[in-house]
């Protein structure tokens, strides 16, 4: 069991997947280093992208990676729209309000999902989901690469995008100093809508590289919300080198808490983390408020 | 008497005969919306009061229903005399996450998610140590004797729901008039406020997360009792704190009769889509259907209507 060899393809593993987990976190850290709300219908959102993705294949026949764009523009606008029909009208209140609005939408997706789609597992059938490469004892799922170098590119391209471009330097100075942003003629509650966006698109992009090697159900959200959570805290909220950083941290820990602990058990690790970081050091790793 | 004694003292004959006049099964509904009540009551001294709001309550029901379990199944206990010791175990729980927590300055939507996590921890240990069983949950032999904490006829346990929902009632109605719950709504408007004004704010909290988890422990002893079964995503899972929280929102947080009016009006929800869904066949699944309304619900009444639907009969300044 401590066979470096099975270590190694441990590490591996986790790292692939915590490619996908720095996508997901990516877009939470930035509604809640934008808007200052902790989006808990996160996990919600991203199930919903997933079966976009599913039907989208099972109807149509798309491949998940033939449909990025589309799923990514799809996420972009419902983000949009729902900042703008619900979330914006109450996001200016108690902080604990909006989780609870946020707690709201989630259940309301999660049942309608059950509603409509019912509560069976759903996977996409793609002629390459069975290709492996093979790095020393390692044996890595093919969709599992690509989605991981995929996602990284993604996230460089997001970087590039708040860097260069004018929107995205717009969306910095309103995380920074709304008021401020404000007084120099930024539309302030336009670049709310469009980070939220960008935050729901980056879990359009996700649910595309996810569903290839992953399944569906109407409680997807669930497995991925605390452990978006849990990088985002990991890392620092607000923080994209650090939800970057701490995505590979759980992707890791996931993969070799469940080699140790076993798959029951291995998943404490996640919560343990989350824990132990809000207790001891709650600005994260590379963050500067609390 | 004043008008809100005589309502309390008619609602409760009414709580009282009910059950003899209707079939068996509205009597079941009668006592799951009077046990609702009572677990949104425990959430409501905390997240209601003391606004300290909590996504991970369930923790304290499934300490509590574990607890009581594991000393009847494995040790032989009395269930009676386990009862106890279950709020004792929900109580010690309540005050380690609340040391731990406030201890760190965990505020807000923090300590939400924190407790959210504590619940997750005991979920995957219930699943993995085994003393619990883990994923095969425990069962508890079928003895149906009062001695035993188990009734023939169901009137019985809908009239320890009712008792716990009264008791839970009086609680709350206590510390409402008292200043400990001045002191918690001190606390839930303005913090830093209220420790200048010389109240011990951590203290407060711990004390009443200790009170909460006892008496939602309590809860997760009468329904292992009730349905005899227990496992570690009924204990743990998330659906139960959600419920909770539901309830106490919708009927409205911070107000004693909050929890048992949202729980009756969420109980009126399920029945009319379970009505609904006997209509029409498309909507056959009625569980996710009343989610949903739910879920709308708690959506509007966080934005709109802060009191909940106790806001709609009286109005109060809620801020200072």
């Amino acid at each position: 069991m401590f066979d470096p060899q099975i270590i190694f393809a441990g590490v591996l593993n986790g790292l692939l997947a915590g490619g996908v987990y720095v996508l997901v976190a990516v877009g939470l850290t930035l509604i809640y280093g934008v808007l200052h709300i902790i989006n808990f219908a996160h996990g919600s959102l991203l199930m919903l992208a997933m079966y976009a993705v599913f039907w989208l294949w099972r109807l149509l026949g798309v491949d998940p990676y033939v449909a990025l764009p589309l799923v990514i523009a799809g996420a972009f606008g419902f983000g949009w729209l729902l900042y703008r029909g619900v979330i914006g009208r109450f996001s200016h209140g108690r902080d604990e309000n909006i989780l609870l609005i946020t707690l709201g939408l989630s259940i309301v997706i999660d049942n309608v999902a059950l509603l409509f789609f019912g509560g069976d597992t759903q996977t996409i059938d793609v002629p390459y989901a069975g290709l492996f490469v093979e790095i020393g004892a390692a044996f890595l799922p093919l969709p599992k690469i690509v989605s991981f170098a995929a996602s990284l590119l993604l996230c460089a391209v997001l970087g590039l995008y708040m860097t260069r471009s004018d929107t995205g330097k717009a969306i910095r100075a309103v995380a920074k100093e709304r008021q401020g942003a404000r007084l120099v003629g930024i539309d302030v509650d336009n670049i709310f809508a469009i980070s939220y966006g960008i935050g729901i698109a980056c879990l359009g992009a996700a649910a595309c590289l996810l569903m290839p090697s992953y399944y569906v159900t109407p409680t997807s959200g669930h497995a991925f919300v605390l452990v978006a959570f849990t990088i985002v805290v990991l890392g620092g909220m607000g923080s994209f080198i650090g939800a970057a950083v701490g995505g590979f941290i759980i992707g890791i820990t996931e993969a070799l808490g469940g080699l140790f602990l076993g798959e029951q058990l291995g998943q404490i690790g996640i919560s343990l983390i989350f824990i132990l970081i809000l207790l001891l050091k709650p600005t994260g790793l590379f963050g500067s408020r609390a | 008497m004043s008008r809100t004694a005589l309502l309390c003292l008619a609602a409760l004959a009414a709580a009282l005969v009910y059950p003899l006049l209707v079939p068996n099964y509205l009597v079941n509904i009668g006592m799951l919306m009077l046990f609702t009540a009572f677990l949104g009551q425990s959430w409501n001294l905390a997240g209601g009061y003391a606004g300290q709001t909590s996504f991970g309550h369930v923790v304290f029901f499934g300490v509590g229903a574990y607890t009581s379990t594991i000393l009847q199944v494995t040790y032989g206990w009395n269930p009676w005399l386990a009862w106890p010791i279950a709020m004792l175990a929900g109580g010690a729980v309540g005050w380690m996450i609340a040391v731990l927590s406030f201890r760190a300055g965990l505020r807000g939507s923090y300590f939400a998610l924190i407790t959210l996590a504590f619940a997750e921890v005991f979920r995957i240990l219930a699943n993995s140590v085994p003393f619990t069983r883990g994923g095969l949950g425990m069962l508890i032999k079928a003895d149906q004797r009062p001695e035993n904490f188990q009734f023939k006829d169901s009137i019985w346990i809908y009239y320890l729901a009712l008792a716990l929902c009264v008791i839970s009632l009086l609680i709350a109605w206590q510390i409402a008039r008292g200043r400990f719950g001045a002191r918690l709504v001190a606390i839930r408007e303005n913090e830093d406020a209220a420790r200048a004004l010389g109240i011990d704010v951590f203290a407060e909290k711990v004390k009443v997360l200790t009170l909460s988890g006892a008496m939602c422990a309590a809860g997760g002893t009468f329904y292992a009792q009730k349905y005899l079964y227990i496992d570690p995503s009924i204990a743990f899972g998330v659906d139960k704190s959600v419920e909770m929280l539901l309830v106490t929102m919708v009927g409205g947080a911070g107000t004693i009769f909050g929890p048992l009016i949202g729980s009756v009006a969420l109980t009126v929800i399920n029945e009319a889509t379970r009505g609904l869904a006997s209509v029409v066949p498309a909507l056959k699944n009625v569980q996710p259907l009343s989610l949903v309304v739910y879920g709308v619900m708690l959506v509007l009444i966080v934005a709109r209507l802060p009191d909940g639907l106790m806001g709609l009969f009286r109005r109060r300044p809620r801020h200072a």
